[in-house]
């Protein structure tokens, strides 16, 4: 018919108005990353000196929020439009689609500077040699304290070995000495809950290491324990009520409006610009309770593509080889004052990009905190349905701060959305 | 209010402008004079709605009904060929519940909650808009300076983003946002505005009035100044109150509009989402959970999918909004206006 | 348009019109408190959003919050290299002094007088009050844009949403135009078919959405954000309730003088139709210009990206970085702003004409 020909014309006439920039002779590298603090910055300046180098590879990064990675990136990934390199938390999840490194790599040793637990936890079901992707930064845990309203209240910092019953009791002689309004804040997430959780008991893996929370008696003690403390105001009320909105209660901590702050390492950065030198602040010792004392880690990880070309994968590995020189990975700790995951790394040693005492001691204290790390706290952030957790926990507990379900409901439910997960991946 | 003498910056190239359009709209009548000459006058109305019908069809009704078939589909894999066919089992593991009373013996208990508060949302929300939106046009509509100013005032927060709405509402409204300042500052103590359930439930119905009000204001706005002055006038000679003149005159010849209104705002209400996303996230708990946070939470960004289950409750809310469309063809049959 | 307005009888009454500015009676006072309340309530906000996007990070966190953005005054001493913050220091005998704080080390205060820098004087950290002024931080902004490719996004978005609201005037106004104007077979059935679309939000249909992009090859292309969106329900409501009241007489007469349907379109109907096209133009551009779950899935490369998407990047998991979020929101709500007071009384007059009755 005459006039679909015509729709047609018009359609195509639309067509190169907007095209896509010319291919230069470089192999183009993309890279999807994300940030917390200023990563991607930071790893544009590093690859910005490999390409100098490298004058035949281009990498090009594409900035993207972190939701991205969630969403849109699987959805590119598993319909052939994926990037070459990308900066994910959920190691697994995209196994399949990942390029083996190895047989691309001159000296694939140099993943052998990670824990072997955490590479495999890039590896698809049933391979246990290929080389898929690595950490890039470590991340535990902690609790921070505002010291200074310590040394007003003349009170003493607590360490070791503290109970949150002790702890608790000497946050409140804070506050009260001080006036401070809160004692205590936590960030509205199922993972910064998992560790003080694991310290009062709660084990969140069978012996097979599958979830089994139902019923979990520990992570009861520990969601009960928060909730009266948001019920009497004793922590912010608003952290936990924002639903799938990350509220990160940072702002009631550089404020000095709480005392305590349950956090982690990625923290150290702004605090350094946040507060200044209005307070002091430390990172102390996780809590200890009937099941020890422990954060949980955390960290993203660079993984690699495999798009179906021989050039762009020959250049993704010359790429990843670079970023896993113990020099450059250790700049790239120093100046995005990450905890490094690589030996070599800290065999080189990593200077922390910063000249405020503060943070120096927070992070040596989290690397304390880090090898205090029980094997659970490990398991949960390379456990192929950790997210299934993250995503659940988080609106359970919700729903039981708001009331709308019972204590003993938490953990049926979180198990049960975990089971729908694994049941549907099936 | 003299708008009329400001001339337009345009009126310098609007000769040479002129001339151009002309030129092509010349050009243009050629080429279509042929092809009017094959298919008809007839054929000439198709063919204006066929651009329309064919980029409405392809990106709009066709992932409509593919959305639809995966509603009967099961597993995680993204390619309808790779996910095998389940039947109605998506459809009745939303509203599977062991003891219909409680909410959370239900399979999918967040599925139910989602509805739940929906459906308060929509009546509370609907009505008081509507309330809300006919005050503003009542007043609009009074003579009154800055006429136009103040018709615009009401319209600039329909152009912002929702997200922007939403974040915005949120500085302001936090524990230590300005509203509380106020509030501390007048000797009150902090208000939970987000932490408490009926607080973030009330606020969620005031934004997204706040966000879009102007539109339906100007709406009914048109309505009232179609009414005939005349009518007014004999009224007043029959000594009618100024009540009765607005119950007897202005609400029943405003029926029409505001039935358009309702409707519109019956749609938008069931499908909230963006502005209370951003706002509270769907908290405290799930009080400001909806259906199309469910449905977005399952079928895109939760941190697990489940694309047969996003779209079975797509499905339902797509049948339930039908209904709506048929009383708003069934208003628009009585009014004149199809 | 409206001016009709004042030279209408005074008859309406109280909960129409008034009788007259000169003549405030009560109604009327409490009309114009009515509507200045609402004004304050529809600007407040934004302009509360746009004091704080000047704040510094610090200045943002405070509690209570102050209306206006502050910073902390330095002053360069001799023999410190960078410069120090003021203070306020209370005196033993009741006066206060400004000295500059040269650092902290617990509750103690190391202070200076900038007049005499080599002593350094103690004081009570938790007694002295910095010394601030009103300033403009507009650091978050720089950050913000630096930090990505602000022109090319710029660029981008200006490119979606020019060829976006031409391409949905042009479909939309045909369709109207087809369904107001011709009689034929199905006509109804298309009409209700496109409003149905009202009934199912973007959000609900994105993956099938998405794999049909795929399928064409639409990814990281500008088409694929510009195109989809063009056959909008609304825009075909709004213009054919306008078109139809056009009189069919006008068309008639333009046939028999010998006009092609095509001339009708373009020489009669369109210019007829501006007001409505005026309204639809305004909602695309907000529209496409605000669009951002769409384009995010569709453009994942950032040589493609949209000023939203540039915007969202400060997202990160961990953390949530206000000072920036806020400012870029500003940057963001700035050309709509623009648009919208340009713009405006075509907006009243447009949306008030369209026959939505």
């Amino acid at each position: 018919m005459k006039t679909l020909i015509i729709i047609t014309l018009v359609a195509l006439m639309l067509v190169p108005v907007i095209g896509t920039g010319a291919q230069g002779d470089p192999v183009e590298v993309r890279f999807t990353c994300y940030q917390d603090g200023k990563e991607c910055e930071v790893y544009g300046d590093l690859l910005a000196t490999f390409m100098e180098e490298n004058p035949d590879i281009s990498v090009v990064i594409d900035q993207v929020e972190y939701q991205n990675i969630l969403d849109v990136l699987p959805l590119n990934v598993e319909t052939g439009q994926g990037p070459d390199i990308a900066r994910l938390t959920n190691f697994s999840d995209l196994s399949e689609y990942y390029l083996d490194l190895r047989p691309l790599m001159e000296d694939p040793s140099l993943f052998d500077n990670f824990n072997a637990a955490v590479i495999d936890a890039f590896r698809p079901e049933g391979d246990d040699s290929g080389l898929y992707g690595y950490p890039d930064a470590l991340t535990v845990t902690a609790p921070f304290v505002n010291a200074s309203l310590f040394e007003q209240a003349g009170v003493e910092l607590l360490g070791e070995g503290a109970t949150w019953e002790e702890w608790i009791d000497a946050l409140t002689q804070v506050a009260e000495a001080t006036g401070t309004e809160y004692l205590f804040a936590i960030d509205n997430r199922g993972h910064r809950f998992a560790g003080p959780a694991m310290s009062e008991g709660a084990t969140f893996f069978d012996d097979q290491g599958n979830f089994d929370l139902a019923g979990d008696e520990g992570f009861s003690t520990f969601a009960e324990m928060l909730k009266s403390w948001l019920d009497n105001g004793q922590s912010p009320a608003d952290t936990w009520a924002s639903g799938e909105a990350l509220v990160d209660a940072r702002s009631y901590f550089s404020n000095a409006q709480t005392v305590m702050y349950f956090s982690g390492s990625w923290q150290v950065g702004g605090f350094a610009d946040t507060i200044g030198d209005a307070f002091d602040w430390v990172v102390v010792p996780n809590p200890t309770g009937p099941g020890g004392s422990t954060g949980v880690a955390g960290g993203a990880g660079i993984v690699a593509f495999d798009n179906g070309d021989e050039a762009k994968a020959q250049a993704t590995a010359r790429v990843i080889e670079y970023l896993l020189q113990p020099e450059v990975y250790a700049e790239f700790s120093g100046r995005t004052l990450n905890i490094p995951a690589h030996a070599g790394a800290l065999e080189v040693g990593v200077t922390f990009d910063t000249d405020n005492p503060l943070v120096e001691a927070a992070l040596n204290q989290l690397a304390q905190e880090a090898t205090k790390l029980q094997d659970q706290a490990l398991l949960l952030n390379i456990h192929p349905f950790a997210f299934a957790y993250y995503g659940s926990s988080n609106t359970r507990l919700q729903q039981y701060f708001a009331g709308e379900i019972s204590l003993e409901e938490v953990t049926v439910l979180i198990q049960q959305d975990i089971d729908d997960a694994i049941a549907n991946a099936e | 209010m003299t708008l009329k003498t400001i001339k337009s910056p345009l009126n310098a190239v609007r000769k040479p402008l002129n001339s151009l359009i002309d030129f092509l709209l010349t050009g243009s009548e050629f080429l279509f004079a042929g092809l009017q000459r094959v298919i008809g006058v007839r054929g000439m109305g198709y063919f204006f709605v066929l651009p329309n019908l064919l980029v409405f069809g392809i990106f709009i009704l066709s992932p409509m009904l593919l959305n639809f078939v995966y509603a009967f589909t099961g597993s995680d894999n993204l390619f309808l060929s790779d996910r095998p066919y389940v039947g109605f089992d998506n459809l009745e593991r939303l509203f599977t519940c062991e003891d219909y009373f409680k909410v959370n013996s239900c399979r999918e208990d967040l599925f139910i909650r989602s509805i739940r508060n929906t459906a308060l949302f929509v009546v509370t929300q609907v009505f008081f808009m509507i309330v809300v939106s006919l005050i503003t046009a009542l007043a609009l509509n009074r003579k009154i300076v800055w006429r136009g100013f103040f018709r615009s005032v009401y319209f600039y927060p329909v152009l912002l983003s929702p997200i922007v709405v939403g974040l915005m509402w949120r500085w302001i409204l936090q524990e230590n946002g300005i509203l509380n300042s106020f509030i501390v500052t007048l000797g009150g103590s902090k208000v939970g505005f987000l932490s408490s359930a009926s607080w973030t439930r009330f606020w969620v119905v005031v934004i997204s009035i706040w966000s879009l009000m102007g539109f339906y204001t100007l709406i009914l706005l048109a309505g009232l100044q179609a009414i005939p002055d005349e009518l007014y006038e004999a009224s007043s000679m029959d000594g009618a109150s100024n009540w009765r003149k607005f119950w007897s005159i202005t609400l029943p010849l405003l029926r029409p509009t505001m039935l358009v209104v309702v409707v519109l705002a019956l749609i938008r209400a069931v499908q909230v989402f963006d502005i209370v996303f951003a706002f509270s996230g769907g908290g405290p708990g799930t009080s400001t959970f909806y259906i199309v946070q469910y449905i977005f939470r399952n079928g895109f960004a939760g941190d697990t999918k489940e694309l047969g289950l996003a779209a079975a409750a797509s499905l339902v809310m797509a049948i339930t909004l039908v209904g709506f469309t048929l009383i708003q063809l069934r208003v628009r049959g009585a009014d004149d206006a199809l | 348009m409206a001016t009709d307005a004042r030279t209408k009888a005074d008859n309406r009454g109280f909960f129409t019109r008034t009788k007259g500015i000169n003549r405030l009676d009560w109604a009327d006072i409490i009309t114009y408190l009515y509507l200045f309340l609402g004004t304050l309530l529809m600007f407040g906000p934004v302009v509360w959003i746009v004091l704080s996007s000047f704040k510094t990070e610090a200045e943002l966190i405070r509690f209570p919050p102050r209306a206006l953005p502050y910073r902390q005054e330095t002053v360069v001493v001799e023999g410190y290299e960078d410069p120090l913050p003021l203070f306020e220091v209370p005196m033993e005998d009741g006066s206060t002094v400004q000295l500059a704080r040269v650092r902290r080390v617990g509750l103690e205060a190391q202070m200076v007088d900038p007049a005499n820098p080599d002593e350094i004087i103690k004081a009570d950290n938790t007694q002295i009050m910095p010394v601030e002024a009103v300033a403009f931080e507009v650091s978050n902004y720089k950050e913000g844009i630096q930090s990505f490719n602000f022109l090319r996004y710029f660029r981008n978005s200006v490119v979606v949403t020019v060829a976006a609201t031409f391409l949905t005037l042009f479909i939309n106004s045909m369709a109207a135009f087809s369904l107001s104007k011709y009689e034929y077979r199905g006509r109804n059935a298309v009409f209700i078919i496109i409003i149905s679309a009202l009934m199912v939000p973007i959000s609900v249909i994105l993956v099938p959405a998405f794999l049909l992009i795929t399928e064409i090859g639409w990814n990281n292309n500008l088409l694929g954000v510009i195109v989809p969106g063009a056959a909008t329900p609304t825009g075909v409501f709004l213009l054919r309730q306008y078109m139809l009241t056009i009189p069919d007489d006008l068309i008639d007469a333009a046939r028999i003088d010998g006009a092609t349907e095509w001339g009708i379109y373009v020489r009669i109907i369109l210019p007829l139709a501006g007001p409505a096209l005026a309204v639809l133009a305004i909602f695309s551009v907000m529209w496409r210009w605000n669009d951002f779950l769409w384009p995010k899935i569709v453009l994942t490369r950032s040589e493609n990206f949209t000023l939203q998407l540039g915007l969202q990047a400060f997202q990160g998991d961990l953390q949530v970085q206000w000072h920036l979020i806020l400012a870029m929101t500003v940057l963001t709500i700035l050309p709509i702003t623009l648009v919208f007071a340009f713009l405006q009384r075509f907006i009243t007059t447009g949306i008030a004409t369209t026959g939505m009755k």
